[in-house]
């Protein structure tokens, strides 16, 4: 049963002098539970799909379904993580943490002892009343992910979320952040350029091409590689034969555009 | 190197810093008291005319004289007084509209010309319009100090309202937040630093406006005072006006530097 359907979206981007056609035709469907990444060049669209999902910009045609009802009449809350942390830097840990029910307006005693028993799940103690400033990169993008857990999202954007880290705190948080939405049973889109990544995380790989965004071929990633944490999933034998095909197709539709 | 070795290398680090400190505060004092010693000095052996520059002396033993005889302290509070509620008028009213401008884009727009011809005039020229309105007397001195302020206000801290980062906004709408709320929660109080530094500029602001403003109408104030010993030729008293005036103004900027430091503890 699908979850999320997205059907013949196309999006269009219009400024003073020009438009452009950032997606077109797009359909897509995610079952409940499915982590599935969208790769593909810059400019293909990728963030877009996840801001029309996430309710922040509305397609110019076509449809977004979650639970059978329409993006903007759903009730079901989206958590949506962005390529860098952005905490508030004049707002303390837990603050930061309980934007969103602060913004529900839904604080409660309850959901205090949640985020800090989250933040401990993390690997982070006694931070609560620290400031971001005083954080780590790696330290700061978990206490987004925190932030974004907290109202228990049916579904979570991901964002190129370990973009801006170095490369072992990526490594690291992808476990981490793996570990919890199956811990959880999650639903959820990761937008990267990293091959390895989506490999590594997903259940299935959109792999788009730009100018304008298309889907260009959809990859099942091997039932062995899907309940493999990531670290281990880079070492497993059959990583390298579906990298190799992935490579391909992002190098074909490439040379197409080019 | 041992650990004590680092330490004495500390120590003479911190004594350097220190040494530097005393430094320039020497240099300062040092300034200061040339600067009085050299007025009183060559006014004393008229190298200067002493009744159109008084002395240090001079304007001293008159300050404790209004001072005592409580004329100046009345003085000095009026104007005070419309410095102070011009000052915070004129910056409320820029907040305010600034936000409004961001409210809604349309009036953004609209406004944008006007905007531009309001902060580009010289607005102590509006004073005789100002009086006339609002009547002589402290109203309009007031409203003087305010309005000199309120554009440049707007202008600025509506800039900074439109330069925060979208992406807080995005993180908040996903939560589903109002644009309401994502004033109240990124945009404003990402803007502190801004309005801050609009306050530094407001305080000399207000203090022109005020004193313009007594120049024209007031029968009090210590713009008034300035401007009734240069018409009897008191220079004395315009000197010791110029000074609490000076003094007051720094005693201000100081006061909102506190503020500053109050408010903004974690902005990076």
């Amino acid at each position: 049963m699908s979850f999320l359907t997205l059907e013949n979206v196309t999006h269009h981007y219009f400024n003073k002098n020009n438009y452009t056609k950032a997606l077109d035709d797009i359909s897509f469907s995610v079952k409940e539970g499915e982590f599935v990444s969208l790769l593909g060049p810059s400019g293909c669209g990728k963030s877009t799909i996840l801001s029309i999902v996430s309710g922040i910009m509305n397609q110019t045609s076509g449809r977004v379904l979650l639970d059978d009802k329409s993006i903007t009449e759903s009730e079901l809350a989206i958590g949506y993580m962005l390529q860098q942390d952005y905490l508030f830097p004049w707002k303390t840990i837990l603050d930061n943490v309980l934007l969103g029910p602060t913004i529900q307006d839904n604080v409660n005693e309850e959901l205090k002892e949640k985020a800090k028993e989250l933040l401990r799940e993390v690997g982070l103690q006694n931070v609560e009343n620290q400031y971001p400033s005083s954080l780590s990169g790696g330290m700061r993008q978990r206490v987004a992910l925190v932030r974004t857990l907290i109202t228990d999202p049916k579904i979570l954007l991901l964002d190129e979320p370990f973009s801006a880290l170095d490369y072992q705190t990526k490594l690291k948080l992808e476990d981490l952040v793996f570990k919890l939405l199956h811990a959880y049973q999650k639903t959820a889109i990761l937008v990267t350029h990293d091959i390895g990544e989506a490999i590594a995380m997903s259940d299935r790989i959109i792999v788009m091409s730009a100018n304008p965004g298309k889907i260009s071929k959809t990859f099942e990633v091997p039932l062995e590689l899907r309940n493999e944490m990531p670290f281990l999933v880079r070492r497993h034998p059959k990583y390298q034969s579906i990298f190799d095909k992935v490579w391909e197709e992002l190098n074909k539709s490439e040379t197409r555009t080019v | 190197m041992t650990v004590k070795g680092d330490h004495i290398l500390f120590e003479k680090h911190i004594q350097g810093l220190k040494r530097e400190k005393r430094i320039v505060f020497i240099w300062q004092a040092c300034i200061l008291v040339g600067f009085f010693g050299l007025w009183e000095l060559a006014s004393r052996m008229n190298w200067i005319d002493p009744l159109l520059f008084s002395s240090p002396t001079k304007v001293y033993n008159l300050l404790i004289e209004k001072l005592t005889d409580g004329s100046m302290i009345s003085h000095t509070l009026i104007t005070l007084f419309e410095t102070l509620a011009g000052f915070i008028i004129g910056t409320l009213l820029g907040i305010v509209i600034a936000s409004l401008l961001w409210s809604s884009p349309r009036f953004s727009n609209i406004s944008d010309p006007y905007l531009v011809i309001l902060n580009a005039m010289p607005k102590v020229a509006l004073g005789p319009i100002i009086i006339v309105a609002l009547g002589p007397g402290y109203v309009a001195i007031i409203a003087m100090g305010a309005i000199i302020s309120v554009i440049i206000t707007t202008i600025v801290v509506y800039t900074g309202f439109r330069e925060v980062d979208p992406n807080y906004e995005k993180v908040l709408k996903s939560f589903g937040a109002t644009r309401w709320q994502c004033f109240k929660a990124a945009i404003f109080p990402a803007n502190l630093p801004v309005m801050i530094s609009t306050l530094k500029v407001n305080v000399g602001l207000s203090w022109v406006g005020v004193i313009v403003g007594e120049f024209l109408v007031s029968s009090e104030g210590l713009g008034y005072l300035i401007v009734y010993g240069f018409q009897v030729f008191d220079f004395t008293l315009v000197m010791a006006a110029l000074i609490l005036i000076a003094i007051f103004a720094a005693i201000m900027y100081k006061v909102v530097e506190r503020i500053e430091g109050w408010l903004i503890k974690h902005t990076t």
